[in-house]
């Protein structure tokens, strides 16, 4: 079980979310998670709009809302993300141990302050940095990581465009040298080249060690990155691995060059999202996902599958991290 | 025909997003315009969906030149237009239900008591169930929403249809069945489009031919020449 050298950064067991809805109706977000994000790589996790992906991430992060109840265990550092408190998450993990980089960093931003003033302020919040000129050029230093122009400190966040916006978010998701990346839809409305150069520069940030931020915690080792989203372009581009999810559930675990290349995806749900693609295919996978608060009993994806037969009436168990009953066979190998 | 000639367009008469741009789509054709974000494609399709009024230049649709744009169009024309818009959340009314979204421009025009069946139409083959038409913006997907959203673009039958980076907040699924049902709309009605957005792979296998911003920008002024970027459809 254990081949890696080193314990992974994010160990994910059984992560279940259930929002609890008005009149006892419940919706699950997420259900029964497994997954481990090791230092140096990064796992895409891909799947349609709705299907639970940013759930995942609000959890790990401690910003679900009220109404949700969360199962199973999410280790980092020694930590478990799902049962810590909000104020060891507040003092030790956003921004410490997790480093998010949100959808749409003109949003994130504070539009009534300049970059350097969100630069200097994360730096002094997260760094043992002291001293307000030891401050400018740690924030310069920090901003210069994430290919931030010098010359755009001074601008407010509307003065910016998607890309350096990213960047700008891109920097302050570093500062704190934190041992984990998690990246939410970061190129949804970028144009191609955009998305190319931004996804270049996180792979960047995974592949060089984390010690560059100087006093952080993670100094010398290299960072894991969690992307989430559903620019599969995006996914083949960055990943290392690739985790589908559908309706909520990890559905199929994979190496990423066997996933986009040869032998392809093995679950049905992971080739239907493939096969839609206009480089591919361009056919659609039929129907809708469905409804997280009205799930079948049996397998989720059975009325949408060719592959369908009665035994989808049950729910698949994972086995070699694929869910399905009729698991497309890598090649050569005959059932 | 859809024809924008010499169009300047903007929103400050000083500086120009769009200048001297001449486009053209044959009925039945469609075309994609591909640019980078901020080029002004965007302000160019809302030209053309007599939203946005040009500082200079000329809109001709089937033969009849358009002299006012938003409210002063003709209803005539501006119900031979169908509109898609990038973000559905931005373009629905969030108090309204799918299925009164989708029976909005029927209510408008004064035909409310084709609503019903004309909803029920529109909604089956674009998977919009029964259930998805009772709810209301915030309680669907933006894939489910975008869907309804085009639904409402075809409620009035309009003979062109503009979609501006209609796919761009989609999953891959969501993008082709999206595309599935514009194209089999039009080949059932032999409506026009002029597609815009970013993306070339998408663009050039959806469309008849497609445009480079660049091109129709060229200083030579000869931009009608440049349009001619040759079709890969017959992949399809």
């Amino acid at each position: 079980m254990t081949q890696r050298p080193e314990p992974p950064v994010l160990a994910v067991r059984g992560l279940s979310v259930r929002f609890l809805m008005p009149g006892g109706r419940q919706v699950a977000a997420v259900t029964d998670a497994h997954f481990d994000v090791a230092a140096g790589e990064c796992l895409a996790l891909i799947g349609e709009s709705g299907c639970g992906k940013s759930v995942l991430a609000s959890a790990l992060l401690g910003l679900l809302p009220a109404n949700a109840r969360t199962a199973g265990r999410a280790h980092l550092g020694g930590l478990d993300l799902l049962t810590a408190d909000e104020r060891t998450l507040a003092r030790t993990v956003r921004g410490r141990m997790i480093g998010l980089i949100p959808q749409s960093p003109a949003a994130h931003l504070t539009p009534v302050r300049t970059i350097r003033s969100h630069m200097e302020e994360t730096v002094a919040q997260l760094t043992g940095v002291r001293g307000r000129a030891a401050v400018r050029t740690a924030a310069e230093a920090a901003a210069a990581r994430a290919a931030f122009p010098a010359g755009h400190l001074d601008r407010y966040p509307h003065e910016l465009s998607g890309g350096l916006a990213q960047r700008a978010a891109t920097a302050l998701a570093l500062v704190g040298g934190a041992p984990l990346l998690l990246a939410d839809e970061p190129t949804t409305g970028l144009d191609r080249d955009l998305v190319e150069h931004t996804v270049d520069e996180l792979r960047r940030h995974v592949d060089v060690p984390a010690g560059a931020a100087g006093a952080s915690p993670g100094a010398g080792s290299r960072r894991a990155l969690l992307m989430i989203t559903h620019d599969l372009t995006a996914a083949e581009r960055i990943a290392d691995r690739v985790a589908v999810m559908y309706a909520g559930r990890l559905v199929e675990l994979a190496d990423a060059k066997a996933f986009f290349g040869t032998p392809g995806p093995r679950h049905p749900y992971s080739r239907g999202l493939l096969r839609a693609l206009p480089e591919r295919e361009f056919t659609p996978i039929p129907g809708m996902p469905p409804e997280l608060g009205d799930l079948p009993a049996g397998c989720d994806f059975a009325v949408r599958c060719e592959r369908a037969t009665d035994a989808c009436g049950r729910r698949p168990r994972t086995t070699d991290s694929v869910a399905c009953h009729h698991p497309y066979l890598p090649e050569g190998v005959r059932a | 025909m859809l024809e924008l000639h010499a169009i300047t367009a903007g929103y400050d008469r000083r500086a120009p997003v769009v200048r001297e741009v001449s486009l053209t789509v044959e009925p039945g054709e469609a075309v994609g315009l591909l640019g980078p974000s901020g080029c002004g494609k965007s302000t160019l399709a809302r030209v053309a969906a007599l939203l946005h009024r040009p500082d200079s230049g000329t809109l001709v649709l089937d033969g009849e030149p358009v002299r006012g744009w938003r409210h002063q169009a003709p209803r005539a024309l501006r119900t031979a237009i169908g509109v898609v818009f990038q973000q559905p959340r931005l373009s629905s009314d969030p108090r309204l239900r799918l299925a009164d979204l989708i029976a909005e421009p029927l209510r408008a025009t004064g035909r409310r008591e084709e609503a019903a069946g004309r909803v029920a139409e529109l909604a089956a083959p674009l998977g919009l169930t029964p259930d998805l038409l009772r709810r209301r913006p915030h309680e669907v997907s933006d894939g489910q929403l975008q869907r309804a959203c085009l639904a409402r673009a075809l409620a009035l039958r309009p003979r062109w249809l503009i979609c501006d980076e209609v796919t761009a907040m989609l999953d891959a699924s969501t993008t082709a069945a999206l595309v599935e049902a514009i194209e089999h709309y039009r080949s059932t009605t032999g409506a026009g489009l002029l597609a815009v957005g970013h993306d070339h792979t998408l663009l050039r296998r959806w469309c008849d031919r497609t445009v480079h911003w660049d091109a129709l920008t060229s200083s030579d002024g000869h931009t009608t020449a440049a349009l001619d970027v040759p079709a890969s459809r017959s992949a399809r």
